[in-house]
């Protein structure tokens, strides 16, 4: 990459981030419940994200996984009639504090939806357009963050040749990996991932989970997803969510290989060997 | 058995038949309206229509000369409404689609009186006109009272199909959008107006259309005066008018009104053939699809 001569900004390549995942919390959930109309969606969830590690969210539809993860980036903002109790600190800095700036909050929270959204604009407006919107204006860094965080979705390859062209004529799986470039190019420190792979083909699903695992040490990652094998397959940490009545609640979090092998609690083995059978 | 069979395929195929040919005559008989009335302004406003007749001023009411000065009063009145309506209505538009919810009580009722309006007689339109700009603010019988009543006539219209446009962008950009931080006014800026420009060309050049061909609401604000406008709080006569007043008022005028009418069928076909290069560009060039 270009960073030996990089005047006045640093942009650093994915396999540059320090070497392992290390247990020290980034983000410290206390207390969290979340409601919609007065319907508990999601209740006391008491649980840590490490830095550096993956992070999965499982459990069955309905118990508030994705409503965690909107909580993180302030997104239960935008629906209506939506209530978050307790506290959120990132960095420690409390997530839930109304005077907080949303768009720094937000740069270093990314976020990747279920479905790909990329804007309907070329592949390089995509990317600039939210560099430009936080005050990036110099040309040859926005072309050297586009051409960064598309050569670290590995997407580079693909599209060098026909940045201009729109975005969404590119594949299901091309378009959510341009999602994550999108994300990336903001040089977030957090990435919350919603079942990123649920709406792509077999192949696209394995190239995105695979450049989800390389997104490990360098970003911190917490994702939803119902793909139980793709949870012990890449994710450090993982939290099992269940409705034991009518709103959700974390039964038990602990290193992936722990909750998959050997589980303390009775629902997350009879979920985790019923799926499995 | 298989006979009967037989027989209720045949009965079946021939009421299908019977459909189709009953929705081909519709569209046939709509397609057939449309080019009688064009062939027939065309073939009688032919004679007198060229380049001099457009530039001349009218002369012995309008029997001889050209409609030069009305072209520019039309220009000028639609200029001013186009003008107010344009920042008024895409305003209210992205209230109605951005900072209202649906089925809300804001919204329900700003939508309710647009529809109302939109339903209100053009001549209903004129006569307010003539009342509030005309008369209350004292800007009497000129373009700009009548630029402005068309304004008030075509921003219900104008507005609705924006507000449409606006809503038919996903919402899944919104979210994609603030997800990265940008705020609500930059979402606008940058994704939903340019997505929804075909929508936005589409309401104006309704909104131009409608304005062109008005007459009843010209009457009593923008006035009959048939000479060149010196300013917009001058009188002057607009296209539409002048047809009217031809056809109606001139004994002898009907070839300037055939030929006036021409005039303005070329004038709308050029602005819906500019839509259509407009939003076909917009999205050839790749800076929305939809």
């Amino acid at each position: 990459m270009k960073e030996t001569k990089a005047p006045g900004y640093t942009i650093a390549r994915v396999e540059q981030g320090p070497p392992c995942c290390d247990p020290v919390p980034v983000i410290e959930i206390a207390g969290l419940s979340i409601s919609y109309g007065g319907r508990a969606a999601l209740t006391d969830v008491k649980l840590d994200i490490y830095r550096g590690c993956i992070t999965a969210l499982i459990g069955p539809s309905g118990c508030g996984k994705t409503s965690l993860l909107s909580a993180l980036n302030r997104m239960t903002d935008l629906i209506p009639g939506c209530t978050v109790e307790g506290s959120i600190h990132f960095g420690g800095v409390d997530v839930r504090d109304p005077s907080l700036d949303m768009a720094a909050l937000r740069r270093q929270i990314g976020m990747i939806f279920q479905r790909p959204n990329p804007f309907p604009f070329s592949i390089r407006r995509n990317l600039e357009m939210p560099l430009r919107e936080h005050g990036i204006r110099n040309r040859t860094e926005l072309s050297d963050r586009v051409e960064c965080s598309l050569t670290d979705v590995g997407l580079w390859p693909e599209v060098r040749d026909r940045l201009d062209s729109q975005a969404l004529a590119l594949s299901g799986g091309q378009q959510q990996r341009l999602c994550i470039a999108r994300a990336l190019v903001l040089a977030p420190s957090v990435l919350l991932m919603d079942e990123p792979c649920s709406a792509l083909d077999p192949l696209s699903s394995g190239v995105v989970e695979d450049l989800i695992e390389s997104l490990r040490n360098r970003y911190t990652v917490v994702i939803v997803t119902h793909n139980l094998a793709q949870a012990r397959r890449i994710a450090n940490y993982a939290a099992f969510f269940w409705m034991p009545e009518r709103a959700g609640k974390l039964i038990e979090f602990g290193q992936c290989r722990q909750i998959f092998e050997t589980p303390a609690h009775r629902l997350t083995a009879s979920y985790i060997g019923g799926l499995r059978g | 058995m298989f006979k009967a069979v037989q027989e209720q395929a045949m009965l079946r195929v021939f009421r299908d038949w019977s459909v189709l040919i009953a929705i081909w005559s519709a569209a046939a008989m709509v397609a057939g309206v449309f080019i009688w009335l064009l062939a027939d302004i065309a073939m009688r406003g032919a004679p007198r229509f060229d380049l001099s007749f457009l530039i001349d001023a009218p002369g012995n009411s309008g029997r001889s000369g050209g409609i030069g000065p009305i072209l520019v009063s039309t220009a000028l009145i639609l200029a001013v409404a186009i003008t107010a309506t344009v920042p008024v209505g895409l305003g209210a538009a992205i209230f109605l689609s951005e900072f209202t919810r649906s089925g809300g009580l804001p919204g329900r009722a700003v939508g309710l009186s647009l529809d109302v309006l939109a339903g209100v007689p053009s001549i209903v339109f004129g006569l307010f006109g003539n009342a509030f700009f005309c008369i209350w603010l004292g800007l009497g019988f000129s373009i700009l009272s009548g630029g402005l009543t068309l304004a008030c006539m075509v921003l219900p219209i104008f507005i609705r199909v924006a507000e449409a446009g606006l809503r038919m962008t996903p919402g899944d950009w919104r979210n994609g959008a603030a997800a990265l931080g940008l705020t609500r006014l930059a979402v606008l800026r940058q994704i939903l107006l340019p997505a929804a420009a075909p929508s936005l060309v589409l309401a104006l050049m309704m909104g131009i259309g409608r304005s062109a061909s008005e007459t009843a609401a010209l009457i009593f604000t923008s006035g009959y005066v048939d000479r060149m406008p010196a300013s917009l709080l001058d009188s002057g006569r607009a296209i539409s008018v002048h047809i009217y007043d031809l056809s109606m008022n001139v004994a002898g005028g009907d070839p300037g009104a055939y030929a006036s009418a021409l005039a303005l069928i070329v004038f709308l076909f050029i602005i819906n053939g500019a839509a259509k290069w407009i939003t076909d560009s917009l999205i050839g060039r790749r800076i929305v699809t939809l």
